[in-house]
């Protein structure tokens, strides 16, 4: 299924002319219980495919914001095996929408690729992107993702220069993720029109479609974004939502969704002309 | 356990890829990537040209100090009653440990690639201290990233710090100690790629840093070598040190490592106790995984989040281990003890009381395991150990555990 999950959504989205909208939420952020909830929310929500990060107490490329998440969710007990029986919860009534999980490599060692992606596949996830497994450290990785039929979804970031891009697309499935600043999640706002150059040049090399995230947080941006890339990646203002409606004790799953929706209209009328949007 | 095989030459490490056996690598996001090779290449050209090395000698003999003593610990011999102990004084480099032999390499290299703003991580303070220091010296602006419990228990290092010029980031994400200033300093350099320069401490992080530490630190094992030659007329039986990210450790190993006969040992914090959870042994209490760029024993829980690490000093404060003391552990080449807080402080005064030299904290680990190693090698023995730092940091800490107000 897989592989072919995450190509059927492109197909549906180039078919409908339009960018497709990705949502990253943290795996029990803030319990497991409302992560689920906000999940299986997510597609009625206006989310094209879906990241689920799986939580690491060493977040080296995350701002605060994916940060706290990460410690609200250990403080609630979540690990990597909770992530996927997430998956699998959401599975059993959604079949089409991609997950892609997220996260870092530690915890993927302990069970060990080979296990890992036989257990992740089972669980219904489609994709994997590990910040910190560069491609010269991921053939073990790829070789237990491919096994499975699993994408190893690549990062290309404003560093990648056109020696290095062939490099970074090696092995690569499903869609590659432009890192649209260097920087960490969440706190720098990418500039739409010098992103623009490198999504082409990203696809080009790859002959995948190119998500945009990093820098991406308000609907104007989103929109922006969504006009040269495939697909739109929000995380950071997400997962604020989460924090920012604990902070006011509101219904969390509520206050999420709506942001997505908001988030999700800007992408999907961002090529069709204007009315007034 | 599974030991390799001996080999041939230890010193063959890393390969390519930065592997020193399974341990090492590049585990960093891939923003970062251009960025290590770039630096890679800039340090093997650097070590290559006779006018870089020429430049670092001088600033190491004229700046730093060196060479540093070999001293021969006459009275800590005649206390533990065995095997000969001989103290190698880098506690007497300017700003008073080793630190600053890896900083004014890569400084030097730092400025020849261009860069124009330098970060580190701390834990004691020492290697902050020896980074502001440099910078002072050459005039670039510092960034130095330390754990908010860190600048609390080394208020003299941030003073010092401030006083050098540089900027220091109080760190209070995670456990608020040195591997969550780890953190905030790669967060740091991923966002400022075009200007930065990291100046990594440790013999850990992503390769090259490990090779490229251990480089500028085994000036101290060269040294060493030659004048226990010089001195005794032949090389120690072991040289000891102690191990937190295990700079110190490595820059004395690596001029031993094909001297079969020298016994290498490194000392790990133990903390509470190895029967506690109040540790920051790498080895003797931890497995591998993945952390700062490197694979390498971690203190970890079951399912691979990292534990806070717990020592009294916070130099070995640190929940991982540089990877090739993790290789040296797996193929049997070095052998990794550990030693307690309450060990190492009464080491510390003993050091004081017996030689007139206040040892660092985290020196004072590797002290601490001399009575059974001079008892084991007998009083034909010789040994080695690093007198990596001076304690003077270290008194609000030590007066506070004794119960003493200063």
């Amino acid at each position: 299924m897989s592989r072919a999950r995450i190509d059927a959504r492109f197909a549906r989205l180039r078919a409908e002319g339009r960018a497709g909208f990705v949502t990253y939420i943290m795996a029990g952020d803030p319990d497991p219980e409302t992560a689920l909830a906000i999940l299986e929310g997510l597609p009625a929500a206006g989310a094209d495919l879906i990241e689920v990060g799986f939580p690491f107490s060493d977040p080296l490329a995350e701002g605060p914001p994916i940060q706290r998440a990460a410690q609200r969710a250990l403080g609630r007990g979540m690990t990597l095996q909770k992530t996927l029986d997430l998956v699998a919860a959401f599975r059993r009534k959604d079949a089409e929408t991609p997950v892609i999980l997220m996260g870092y490599a530690n915890p993927l060692e302990t069970p060990g690729y080979v296990a890992f992606a036989r257990a992740a596949a089972e669980a219904g996830v489609d994709g994997l992107i590990v910040v910190d497994i560069p491609p010269e450290e991921a053939d073990p990785l790829a070789d237990a993702l491919d096994a499975e039929d699993l994408s190893l979804i690549r990062l290309a970031t404003p560093t990648t220069d056109d020696r290095r891009l062939p490099v970074v697309v090696r092995r690569t499935s499903g869609f590659v993720y432009y890192v649209s600043v260097a920087g960490v999640t969440g706190v720098k706002e990418a500039d739409a029109g010098a992103v623009a150059p490198n999504v082409e040049r990203v696809r080009a090399a790859s002959g995948l479609p190119v998500a945009v995230g990093f820098g991406v947080r308000t609907e104007e941006r989103a929109a922006e974004v969504a006009r040269i890339a495939d697909a739109v990646v929000v995380g950071s203002a997400l997962v604020d939502e989460v924090a920012d409606a604990l902070a006011a004790n509101e219904d969390v799953t509520g206050r999420v969704l709506t942001k997505v929706a908001a988030l999700a209209k800007s992408v999907r009328t961002a090529r069709t002309p204007s009315r007034g949007a | 356990m599974n030991k390799i095989a001996p080999l041939n030459d230890y010193t063959a490490y890393p390969d390519r890829s930065g592997r020193f056996g399974d341990y090492g690598g590049r585990y960093v996001p891939e923003t970062l990537m251009p960025l290590v090779h770039e630096l890679e290449a800039a340090f093997r050209a650097a070590i290559a040209d006779p006018a870089f090395r020429g430049e670092l000698d001088g600033y190491l003999t004229h700046y730093v100090g060196r060479p540093s003593p070999l001293y021969f610990a006459e009275r800590l011999t005649r206390k533990f009653g065995g095997a000969k102990v001989y103290l190698k004084r880098e506690e007497l480099n300017h700003t008073g440990a080793h630190k600053i032999n890896n900083c004014m390499g890569q400084i030097l290299l730092a400025m020849r690639m261009g860069k124009t703003r330098i970060i580190a991580e701390t834990g004691a303070g020492q290697h902050g201290v020896a980074t502001a220091t440099v910078c002072a010296r050459f005039g670039l602006p510092c960034v130095v990233y330390m754990g908010a419990v860190d600048v609390e228990r080394q208020k003299p290092n941030v003073f010092r710090m401030n006083l050098l010029g540089a900027k220091v980031e109080a760190v209070t994400s995670g456990s608020s100690t040195l591997k969550d200033a780890m953190n905030e300093a790669l967060r740091d350099w991923v966002t400022n790629v075009h200007d930065t320069y990291y100046l990594i401490g440790s013999a850990a992080g992503p390769h090259p840093y490990p090779e490229m530490v251990r480089e500028f630190q085994a000036v101290m094992g060269r040294e060493a070598r030659e004048q226990i030659l010089q001195v005794e007329g032949r090389l120690p039986d072991a040289v000891v040190a102690c191990v937190g990210g295990g700079s110190n450790a490595i820059g004395m190993f690596h001029p031993f490592l094909n001297d079969e006969g020298v016994r290498l040992i490194g000392v790990e914090a133990s903390g509470d106790g190895m029967d506690t959870e109040r540790h920051a042994a790498a080895i003797n209490g931890g497995r591998p995984g993945v952390l700062h760029g490197n694979r390498t024993y971690l203190i970890q829980d079951p399912v691979g989040q990292i534990t806070e690490a717990h020592s009294i000093s916070a130099g070995l404060d640190y929940p991982g281990i540089g990877p090739e003391h993790a290789f040296l552990h797996d193929v049997g080449r070095a052998e990794y003890l550990t030693c307690t807080d309450r060990e190492a402080l009464d080491a510390f005064q003993l050091c004081a009381e017996l030689e007139g030299i206040i040892p660092a904290l985290e020196t004072s680990h590797a002290l601490a395991r001399l009575p059974e190693i001079c008892a084991e090698l007998g009083p034909e023995g010789i040994i080695v150990v690093n007198l990596s730092g001076r304690g003077d940091k270290d008194v609000n800490t030590v007066a506070q555990a004794l119960g003493r107000s200063i």
